[in-house]
């Protein structure tokens, strides 16, 4: 007998038995599938509203977990575990022990919006998974994907300069997380880019290093941007309940570097 | 006529960072073809990046104020009313921004707020049309017209157009598109293959033409946009392609990129061909192959286009 909606269900808690007798009935074959019964007293009930505070996040509460994200996911037809729908309904369940299971996964979404593209409520389940992957690491359940280091090292370049230079973003975010360069398919593609290329635009292409692509006069739009982001950033801390947290952490480093220097 | 085919004989021109970089060849077959065309293209000045893919994670109402600001230096400062990006990601993110400017407030308040001290001309909604380079010349030159200046047939190649995802999705943001019979489709998007059909090409049936390649993990997550294209490249020629013609620079390095990775990673090697759709609508034109920048591609397809006659 299937389960309905299994894709709810961790495969560990369904039991399928090849011989059993229940009250002295013998459902072998038939009634054998079981899911496992459990008790869960960790409701987060603030979690689906944290989510929805931050950007991306705000229509969750929209779904009716017809599944058609799920459905039409390019992460999930490579890996299932990758179950937007899934999450959504544990979020919106406040089931956080359970969303934790899956932390390490759920910023690989590609943000190819096919889920919005199907979705008949406008959740825009890929904003939904941005949210969701930039809560986790705000509430410092893990720690931040290699994605969100090249969101940022690619907005500073933009908020500094207006452009991005694509060989620098590359060799601030291998940086960042620590990746070699010399990797041997980096390599080809860089020796297949050279042997058909000439000189003279190798020449230019090594100067777009020393003379970086500007927006002119970029300064006040820069500081103009950075200051939005700063204030949205404190915003969602305090949605989150962490501006608290991050006064607490201040106040004691204080009070230990005065101690340190009394 | 139609006024639209007079209105994009001249358009501004947001080339978009990744065509000074990756996607060098893309910006060079761009403005190529549209010489060839006797189309003029006005470059916006002193533009910025668009957002991409990675500042809405930041925030998206920054995304919504970098596209705001190069619509309104177009519209405001050049006088123009269309702006033609030919990167997917810069057209999505001026279509988003046109957008989220008619709609919401909230929106249009953060616009102005930067703007303003940024010293320039907040952008309001409906002062420019943002156009792909596939409506472009779609709509000012059209498969007749392209017809009649095609020099060298592209004698039946076979061709798998790839769109990917930023040109359809999410639908919204597209208002002109599934308007029935001459408009583009979110779902089978065919702008590309009448194109490049009028220029002598064979389409295959290509099933994966919205795809996704993985662009925006193909370094935060490579090994899934390694699969991503693996799967694209192998459907291409599992229809029988030759050439999978692109029309968006992070597309095409991706493809390019993975296209080696796979091999070095996988030891899964797929031979076809990836060309920008300019580039083959340049040397069905008559531009010789260097004219639109094959040899600034990552793979290699000059041998492939001189066994075609075509350069």
């Amino acid at each position: 007998m299937p389960i309905h909606e299994e894709h709810l269900i961790r495969p560990e808690n369904i039991k399928t038995k090849d011989n059993l007798v229940i009250d002295g009935i013998d459902v072998s074959g038939h009634w054998s599938t079981f899911i496992e019964s459990r008790v869960v007293t960790d409701y987060n009930e603030e979690m689906e509203e944290e989510i929805a505070a931050l950007p991306g996040g705000e229509f969750i509460h929209r779904c009716w977990q017809c599944g058609s994200c799920t459905n039409s996911c390019t992460v999930n037809a490579i890996n299932p575990e990758f179950n937007p729908r899934y999450w959504i309904y544990l979020i919106r369940m406040g089931m956080e022990s359970e969303l934790l299971r899956d932390k390490d996964i759920i910023w690989q979404c590609v943000s190819c919006n096919k889920c919005t593209y199907a979705c008949p409520r406008d959740v825009f389940p890929e904003g939904v998974m941005k949210a969701t992957s930039h809560w986790l690491e705000l509430k410092g359940h893990t720690e931040k994907s290699p994605s969100m280091h090249f969101d940022e090292v690619f907005a500073e370049q933009i908020i500094e300069t207006g452009k991005i230079e694509e060989g620098r973003t590359i060799r601030n975010f291998f940086k960042r997380t620590g990746q070699s360069l010399t990797q041997d398919w980096m390599i080809q593609m860089v020796k297949n880019l050279i042997s058909n290329l000439p000189v003279k635009l190798l020449i230019s292409m090594g100067l777009a290093n020393v003379l970086r692509p500007k927006t002119r006069n970029w300064a006040a739009a820069g500081a103009a941007i950075s200051e939005y982001a700063e204030e949205k950033q404190e915003e969602q801390r305090e949605a989150l309940g962490l501006t608290e947290l991050v006064e607490m952490a201040k106040q004691e480093t204080e009070s230990l570097e005065s101690k340190a220097n009394s | 006529m139609s006024e639209k085919n007079e209105k994009y004989k001249k358009v501004a021109y947001y080339p978009g960072c990744a065509l000074e970089g990756t996607g060098h060849a893309y910006n060079r077959s761009t403005k190529q073809v549209g010489k060839a065309l006797g189309l003029e293209l006005d470059e916006v000045k002193n533009w910025n990046c668009c957002g991409a893919m990675e500042v809405k994670n930041i925030d998206p109402k920054i995304q919504t104020y970098l596209s705001s600001r190069v619509l309104s230096i177009a519209a405001n400062e050049m006088g123009h009313d269309v702006v033609m990006a030919p990167c997917n990601g810069c057209y999505h993110n001026l279509k988003k921004a046109e957008y989220d400017l008619e709609k919401d407030e909230k929106s249009k308040e953060v616009v102005e707020r930067i703007s303003k001290k940024a010293g320039h001309k907040t952008y309001e909604a409906g002062e420019v049309e943002t156009i792909h380079a596939l409506d472009w010349i779609k709509d000012a030159i059209g498969e007749e017209g392209l017809k009649e200046r095609v020099k060298n047939n592209l004698n039946g190649m076979k061709i798998a157009n790839y769109y990917g995802c930023m040109y359809t999705r999410p639908r919204h943001i597209f208002p002109e598109k599934d308007q029935g019979p001459g408009s583009e489709s979110t779902l089978e998007p065919h702008f590309m293959d009448d194109l490049l059909e009028a220029a002598g090409a064979e389409n295959v049936d290509f099933p994966l033409k919205t795809a996704c390649c993985g662009g925006a993990h193909t370094l935060s997550d490579s090994d899934t946009s390694t699969k991503l294209v693996l799967n694209i490249l192998k459907a291409a020629e599992a229809s029988g392609a030759e050439v999978i013609a692109t029309e968006c620079p992070t597309c095409h390095s991706g493809l390019e990129m993975h296209q080696i990775r796979a091999e070095k990673k996988y030891g899964e090697k797929t031979n076809v061909k990836i060309l920008y759709f300019t580039q083959l609508l340049g040397v069905a034109l008559g531009l010789n192959a260097k004219q639109v920048g094959v040899h600034e591609n990552v793979s290699h397809s000059m041998e492939f286009l001189k066994e075609k006659g075509l350069t």
